[in-house]
């Protein structure tokens, strides 16, 4: 027998196939926005606003991860998005080889924007590259502004932290500078939105860090000479 | 928990190594797991074992845990303690501008293999991770 001394990461196989489908979106100059949540954050329904709000200016498209049924995919056409249902199998998050199968059914063809609406659980998907571009998660206002303190690696892997139902608050004992300071302790560079899909409120600001990264994406398409 | 979709990964990251390496048998892997990296080991191994015999060149293999201590670094006072014991907060300066320095790792420390020539010998194989 011999020993071979590796160093290497549980993931390598997974992280090596993700980084080659952000290279294969970048050369397409598609954006794969990844969003994490829990269930019931309202991701489908935000989404939905998103999808009709912006669907005159991007070409977006929605994959809808989750273990079982199609309920999600069929919300999100209705808005206006392309859209394709992924089945987990059981697994609790999308990896970078589900994540390209699901792309492949969907066809990127065309599109600026596609969303990946990981399984509702703020553990496993954070562990897991799906090969997207930029990584957001969502914390609805009745979830309560601990979190952060008690799944702290999906605050730090996620460029945006979108605090959702916002029109909720009055209701709730949730301490939004709490939450801020929480975040940024855990990612200083991490931008958060505060958020209402129901009223609008927020959605502005929320919409154009997407117009704004849309853009830069597609700056970064390495030239072709 | 999230084990199962860590062991299918690792199984296949471990399959293509032996394929890279001309391995035709693994007979243990061994991976480096930190204290607060939230794997439960024995749940961990119970699912390596179920599902390594899925791949016939993991099929024999045994797989070991080496447990790395939690240690975190004070940026105020410049200090390392315990993370399990002490957690966030620092024990010696009460300061939260706290980092977790070791023992959130899970990775593969070394594979034990046979390989077609059937010679016994070590080498190293530098990855990131």
């Amino acid at each position: 027998m011999k020993v071979i001394e590796l160093n290497k990461s549980v993931t390598a196989s997974n992280d090596r196939d993700a980084e080659q489908l952000r290279e294969e979106l970048r050369e397409q100059g598609t954006l794969l926005v990844n969003l994490m949540s829990s269930p019931g954050s309202g991701k489908t329904t935000l989404l939905g606003r998103t999808v009709s709000d912006m669907k005159e200016e991007l070409h977006i498209g929605v994959l809808e991860a989750d273990i079982a049924s199609d309920v999600d995919a069929v919300r999100m056409e209705a808005s206006g998005a392309r859209a394709v249902q992924a089945h987990t199998d059981g697994m609790c998050h999308m990896d970078a080889g589900m994540t390209r199968r699901a792309l492949e059914a969907m066809g990127t063809g065309g599109l600026d924007l596609v969303f990946l609406e990981n399984v509702g659980n703020l553990i496993c998907p954070a562990e897991f590259d799906t090969g997207a571009g930029r990584n957001v998660m969502i914390l609805s206002v009745p979830e309560g502004d601990d979190k952060p303190l008690k799944y702290p690696l999906m605050f730090a892997k996620s460029d945006v932290l979108l605090i959702t139902k916002t029109d909720a608050l009055p209701y709730f004992c949730f301490d939004m500078d709490a939450v801020r300071e929480r975040a940024l302790r855990l990612n200083p560079a991490i931008r958060i939105f505060p958020v209402s899909a129901r009223t609008g409120e927020g959605m502005e600001e929320w919409e154009k860090w997407l117009r704004e990264e849309v853009l830069a994406w597609r700056e970064t398409v390495p030239s072709v000479s | 928990m999230h084990e199962m979709g860590i062991v299918v990964n690792l199984a296949k990251t471990v399959s293509e190594l032996a394929e890279e390496n001309r391995i035709i048998r693994v007979g243990s892997v061994t991976l480096s797991v930190g204290e607060v990296s939230g794997i439960m080991t024995d749940m961990f191994v119970d699912c390596w074992n179920y599902f390594k015999g899925r791949y016939p060149v993991l099929a024999d293999s045994e797989l070991c845990l080496e447990a790395i201590p939690a240690v975190t670094y004070c940026s105020s006072c410049g200090r390392r303690y315990e993370t399990v014991q002490y957690g966030r907060e620092c024990p010696y300066c009460h300061s939260g501008e706290t980092w977790l320095e070791t023992g959130n790792e899970c990775v593969i420390k070394q594979i034990e293999a046979e390989t077609e020539e059937g010679r016994s010998e070590e080498h190293q194989v530098e990855d990131g991770n």
